[in-house]
């Protein structure tokens, strides 16, 4: 446990070496939030009840949706984690030298760049969203801690899944095509490109049960206390995540043993 | 003897319809080149292509989903809302076809490759823009193209000549534009490295922003888009003008027939910047 911790310390000294790219990325979050918002706001001017959704709760789903990014990275069209190179490169022979597991020290490393991330790059975008969009803080202290919670499990679930996009590598080598692929459905599935209330009510309640809406939907509306949530309130949108985190990481670490039972590393 | 008659040979110093078109020849040249590596792997260059094409459709789906639910937004209906889109789509993805690779500039100036391009017969711009030139970015183009298509045919238009010229060169004007902004905001990065994610803003930002009637932002956005970063030349005023629709927000009528200058004078400064930039480069060293 300490050697994860180190690790997650490094991961989070490491990304805070960015310091202009982390202004830029916050900067570019809050201007796409900003846009997204106004144009939600037209709508529910026109309308404003679209199956229980509000002009209040959407804007506050696009500020929601614009802090985690940083933390899941639900729109990732390129490799996000660096495993998927150094399966590409024969460099996971030294990552699997390392006193942890493959899967561990990979998930200490990313815990710490999205801390990081969450700290420097989404507050200060959704605070954007508080100031200029009046975006919907929890309404105690219960709530707020829920939807922390609820944070904490989007980066789980961030993390198994671009694991596993990362360790299909082993069996593909070029994971490039993968990650395009998931990187057209993630952001649909997640609520990113429009809240899934918005969507036929069929296709958004089956959305709404897979592993990408845990990473923005679940925890918007954890923030909101919606009653659409599985069970009707925020324990059971929790238990949602929370399934999908265990799901995938477990799944990432039996196909770690797998995989690294039939890698031949390339090269000398 | 006769020979005194002919004129001096001309110099290097008299342009030629010929070196006018280098350039463009240039581009040629080098954006094949990377067409025909790209092509080494068919299938991975068609899959990525349909999935950027998808991307597009999907942006398209969320546009005609949002009307759907308003009805019409500032007046504008689905078809109209879709033209408006594949408006914007159309003039970023042209300009991204071919112009798009030069905010990978700071990318160059680390590692030392801008460096190389300085040293070889071609404008340093040409082959910014032509590096890694990718016929996939096409899967951004003709889906765009098709939907700009199909919502033209779709909204009630009362057609006449003028607008059937005047449509493709504010077409045209828009692509400049968009061009211009990327090259204009990729200087930046001759100050700034790390700047390129902030550039996002206004190119994929300006994008984002323009795939809708702007009118739905408000009158002081509307204001800044249109006498700051002319994003509003793009979809917008273009727009206005083949619906006869009068601006909502009353700004000068005269403003739709504006795009060609704006894209001249919007051309001219982007050179300004990259001279300027250039000039103030220092490479990172060895």
């Amino acid at each position: 446990m300490r050697v994860h911790l180190a690790v997650y310390a490094r991961g989070l000294r490491r990304h805070s070496t960015y310091r202009a790219a982390t202004a830029a990325g916050a900067l570019t979050n809050a201007v796409f939030g900003a846009i997204n918002a106004m144009v939600l706001l037209s709508v529910f001017e026109a309308r404003p009840q679209i199956n229980g959704y509000d002009a209040g709760d959407a804007v506050t789903q696009v500020f929601v949706g614009q802090m985690l990014l940083t933390v899941t990275m639900v729109i990732s069209v390129a490799p996000s984690l660096d495993l998927a190179e150094h399966i590409r490169t024969g460099e996971i022979a030294t990552d699997l030298l390392r006193p942890l597991s493959l899967q561990g020290w990979w998930l200490s490393q990313d815990l710490g760049r999205a801390t990081f991330g969450l700290l420097f790059r989404g507050a200060p975008v959704f605070a954007v969203g508080l100031i200029l969009f009046d975006a919907t803080l929890p309404g105690g202290v219960g709530d707020a801690l829920a939807f922390l919670v609820s944070v904490a499990l989007a980066a789980l679930v961030g993390f198994g899944l671009r694991y596993l996009y990362s360790l299909s590598g082993f069996w593909i080598l070029d994971t490039r095509g993968v990650w395009m692929v998931t990187g057209l459905i993630g952001p649909i599935a997640a609520g990113m490109l429009l809240p899934l209330a918005l969507f036929p009510t069929a296709i958004g309640d089956t959305l709404r049960l897979l592993p990408w809406a845990s990473m923005v939907q679940i925890p918007t509306e954890i923030l909101l206390g919606k009653d659409t949530l599985p069970g009707g309130g925020a324990f059971g949108g929790l238990a949602l995540q929370a399934f999908w985190a265990v799901v995938l990481l477990a799944l990432g670490a039996w196909l770690s043993t797998v995989a690294t039972r039939r890698v031949v590393v390339q090269g000398g | 003897m006769a020979d005194t008659n002919v004129p001096a040979r001309s110099g290097p110093e008299r342009p030629r319809v010929g070196d006018l078109l280098r350039p463009f020849r240039d581009y040629r040249l080098l954006a094949w080149t990377w067409v025909r590596s790209a092509a080494q792997y068919p299938l991975s260059m068609i899959l990525m292509s349909l999935a950027v094409a998808v991307s597009v459709l999907t942006q398209a789906g969320a546009v005609i989903i949002l009307f759907g639910h308003a009805g019409s937004l500032s007046g504008f209906t689905v078809y109209e809302g879709l033209m408006v889109f594949a408006l914007a789509a159309s003039a970023f993805g042209i300009a991204d076809l071919f112009i798009g690779s030069v905010e990978r500039l700071g990318r160059h100036i680390r590692t030392g490759s801008l460096d190389a391009m300085l040293i070889r017969p071609v404008s340093p711009l040409i082959q910014l823009a032509a590096d890694e030139f990718s016929p996939r970015r096409l899967g951004k183009v003709v889906p765009a193209l098709v939907l700009l298509g199909v919502s033209l045919a779709g909204a009630d238009i009362e057609w006449t000549v003028a607008k059937a010229l005047l449509l493709p060169t504010m077409l045209l004007s828009g692509v400049l534009i968009c061009g211009a902004i990327w090259v204009i905001t990729a200087c930046l990065q001759f100050f700034v490295a790390d700047a390129r994610e902030a550039a996002n803003t206004l190119t994929y930002g300006g994008q984002a922003l323009s795939e809708y009637p702007l009118a739905i932002y408000g009158a002081e956005i509307v204001r800044s888009v249109t006498y700051v970063v002319p994003l509003a030349f793009i979809s917008w005023q273009p727009a206005l003008f083949v619906l006869d629709r009068s601006d909502p927000l009353g700004m000068p009528e005269g403003l739709r027939y504006a795009g060609p200058f704006v894209a001249v004078l919007l051309c001219v400064c982007a050179a300004l910047a990259w001279r300027f930039g250039l000039r103030h480069y220092r490479s990172t060293g060895s």
